[in-house]
């Protein structure tokens, strides 16, 4: 069986959602994933300037009738809380936030262990249900992840560690 | 102008054109609902600054749609990166409408910085959006309506004198999702 990377686990995972809609910051471990959602005619793509931005777009696309996810390092949760508080929250507009969750083992870049200690932390305190999968699970927990979004209508995030993008499967 | 009175006309065109409406917090989605409840509103009751990306994404998302968004000075300059955004998608239609009245208006009207230097239809230019307006009488908004891309409209300082909006946010939504996303017959 040929191996499937952890970038094509997520997005297998997001195309069995039937995720259609995309709006992306980048993150160096994204760029694999991000560009098999550039490469897809059937999911739309907007790169964003800052991930609170790109919260509003998917909700208005999800207003739109559109299956949106947000990809984007963990440094733009924080960006992007009042949002995730005072827009998904308030109107109980689901989100799938695929995160590169960084500043863990194996982190060279000292600036990134701050906001990924706090990153599960912030995720619980704002009541975001929040997976981490191994790249064997990710494809099941990626589409599960926004099952729950869309059903809960709530954001919902999956965290994908340093670790996670090293390993093939 | 006085806002409300902006407000009236944009409502009158976008109910003309068909047009969803997204209206940004405080006062402007206030007056918004004081001229004319209609289910093709969606009134923003949080997340400030937000307003032109929530139109952008309903309009991305519904491209046979009209999608008008009610933004303000203040909200714009909060996310000016959405002007990049919007000059980028580059879709036909998608109006954004800035009411600039130069102060946080819903908050004591503070100044902001377009009562001085900045000027937002140069930086929606220069962000690339190739149909910038600038209207500052009611005869040239009326003209300025059937546009895509921002409009700036000069505004007096001052808010109406109109309630809350007695919706909750559920309200809101179900309402302007009946419209924009109807429940398809096969599911």
């Amino acid at each position: 069986m040929k191996e499937m990377s952890p970038s094509e686990a997520v997005y297998n995972g997001m195309k069995g959602a039937g995720i259609d809609f995309v709006v992306s910051v980048p993150c160096v471990n994204l760029q694999e994933l991000i560009h098999l959602v550039d490469l897809d005619p059937k999911i739309g793509h907007v790169p964003v300037t800052r991930e609170e931005e790109g919260v509003g777009i998917a909700a208005g696309a999800y207003m739109g009738g559109k299956r949106a996810a947000l990809l984007m390092q963990n440094s733009g949760l924080g960006n992007s809380i009042n949002a995730l508080a005072s827009l998904n929250g308030l109107y109980k507009i689901p989100l799938l936030m695929i995160i590169s969750h960084r500043g863990g083992e194996g982190e060279t870049i000292a600036g990134q262990v701050p906001m990924g200690r706090l990153t599960p932390k912030l995720l619980d305190v704002m009541d975001i249900p929040r997976f981490s999968p191994s790249p064997e699970e990710a494809e099941e927990i990626v589409a599960r992840a926004w099952e729950l979004a869309h059903g809960g209508r709530t954001p919902t995030a999956v965290l994908l560690d340093i670790e996670f993008w090293r390993s093939l499967r | 102008m006085r806002r409300i009175e902006a407000i009236t006309i944009i409502t009158r065109e976008a109910e003309s054109q068909g047009a969803l409406l997204v209206g940004n917090i405080g006062y402007p989605s206030r007056e918004l609902y004081a001229v004319g409840d209609r289910p093709n509103n969606f009134y923003m009751l949080g997340s400030m600054g937000l307003a032109s990306s929530i139109g952008l994404g309903l309009a991305l998302a519904l491209p046979k749609r009209r999608v008008i968004a009610i933004d303000g000075d203040g909200s714009v300059l909060m996310n000016l990166g959405s002007l990049a955004t919007i000059a980028d998608q580059a879709n036909e239609n998608y109006l954004l409408v800035i009411l600039d009245n130069g102060c946080y208006g819903s908050t004591g009207s503070q100044p902001t910085c377009t009562s001085r230097r900045s000027d937002l239809a140069a930086v929606a230019s220069g962000a690339g959006v190739s149909e910038v307006k600038v209207a500052t009488t009611a005869s040239e908004v009326q003209s300025c309506m059937k546009g895509k891309g921002v409009l700036v409209i000069k505004v007096e300082i001052g808010n109406a004198e109109v309630g809350v909006i007695p919706l909750s946010p559920e309200e809101i939504m179900g309402k302007f999702m009946a419209i924009s996303a109807p429940p398809s017959p096969s599911s």
